[in-house]
């Protein structure tokens, strides 16, 4: 028998808050969050960068005025960690490209490990120049 | 192998409880027994009150979908062996209403699914029907959208993505997915329409590319995929309509 009142239209929902700590839950969401982060670090290079030009531009004082400084033991631990974050931000990039992008070549989806390598294979030559132009 | 495993299930009865609480039972351990099951056997003589959702039991009608061990899975394909000794968690999926037990509200889905039009629109948005034509394809025209046809809107990458249970008015994965099946398809003309949705605040830049939707997926459709074509798509247009004179986008 159908009660007089009819269905509850109103359902009591449970809704689950989502913690602040919802990345700590699991690996995948704590590597995500450190390649979002990775980005701050990417930031702080091109920062360090600027200063460098800027400083190589002021002229020889400057640019050794620059260098005591980029040794000073808290710079050189920040660029430490700021460089293990653009690591992590170059590989996980990588990783991610042939899911974002879907090349073909004469009708045919190119492999997923022809992409990241051709990325990997992009950053040795772009190094190996850099390392030649810095060290010739 | 022990013969029995032990379920940790989590139990909300809305007309008693004010929220979950675990509820434990033994079941039988055998090698060929899915979570599924295991939750049957409870259902059928241990527990009646239990309610979950299911229906094919062989991964196509994506009804089952709960989180074990903290992972969305389909129960129907997830075998207590893997499990033992146990004991195996079995809560709701995340980031939705919890109605009842491990059954969860999917209206929000509902609502959102048709926002994309996931159905092929024609030029002149089908007024002029020719009943006796085909739309002829390729294999390599099907294969460009088959991927993404796949989806059987079970909700685990919704359960998944962590911006979904962050923000909800993210439309999601699983609907951009099915967006871009569409899109694909070479007999459809909506693309512009769909992306007209999808570049709003809450359609594709709302992704940061976890990637866990396509982790989790249990048909290999890659939403996440979907959603990164789908924001180059986006910028292509926005170049395009910057650059070029109407009559050439």
């Amino acid at each position: 028998m159908i009660p007089s009142s009819g269905m509850p239209t109103d359902l009591r929902l449970y809704r689950p808050r989502v913690s602040t700590w919802w990345w700590t839950r699991k690996r995948s969401y704590f590597v995500f969050v450190m390649r979002e982060l990775s980005s701050i670090f990417v930031a702080w290079f091109v920062v360090y960068l600027v200063l460098f030009v800027y400083a190589v531009g002021q002229g020889e004082a400057a640019y050794r005025r620059f260098l005591d400084w980029a040794a000073s033991p808290w710079v050189t631990v920040l660029n430490v960690v700021a460089l293990v974050f653009v690591l992590l931000h170059t590989v996980t990039w990588f990783n991610l490209t042939p899911q974002a992008m879907a090349v073909r070549v004469a009708g045919r989806r190119v492999p997923s490990f022809h992409i990241i390598a051709g990325q990997y294979t992009g950053l040795v030559v772009v190094s190996a120049f850099v390392l030649w132009l810095v060290t010739r | 192998m022990a013969d029995s495993i032990q379920l940790r299930v989590s139990r909300f009865r809305p007309d008693e409880d004010s929220e979950p609480h675990w509820q434990e039972y033994d079941v039988p351990l055998r090698k060929e027994w899915t979570v599924l099951d295991g939750l049957n056997h409870v259902k059928n003589g241990v527990d009646t009150t239990l309610s979950f959702r299911w229906s094919c039991r062989m991964g196509i009608c994506g009804s089952c979908g709960m989180t074990v061990d903290g992972e969305p899975k389909l129960t129907c394909g997830t075998f207590l062996s893997d499990y033992a000794p146990g004991p195996v968690t079995i809560e709701p999926l995340s980031n939705f209403p919890v109605v009842r037990d491990l059954v969860v509200d999917l209206s929000d889905f509902m609502a959102k699914l048709p926002r994309v039009k996931p159905w092929i629109i024609r030029e002149d948005d089908d007024r002029t029907v020719f009943p006796d034509v085909e739309y002829l394809q390729t294999p390599e025209e099907l294969d460009a959208y088959k991927q993404f046809s796949m989806c059987i809107n079970c909700m685990l990458c919704y359960s998944a993505c962590p911006v979904y249970g962050l923000d909800p008015e993210f439309i999601g994965p699983a609907a951009i997915a099915l967006a871009e099946r569409y899109d694909l398809d070479s007999r459809d003309r909506g693309n512009r329409q769909r992306l007209d949705v999808l570049v709003e605040h809450d359609g594709v830049w709302g992704c940061t590319f976890v990637g866990e939707c396509t982790r989790v997926c249990p048909q290999h459709v890659d939403p996440a995929a979907a959603i990164q074509r789908y924001k180059l798509k986006a910028a292509l247009a926005t170049v395009k309509a910057f650059l070029l004179p109407r009559g050439a986008r």
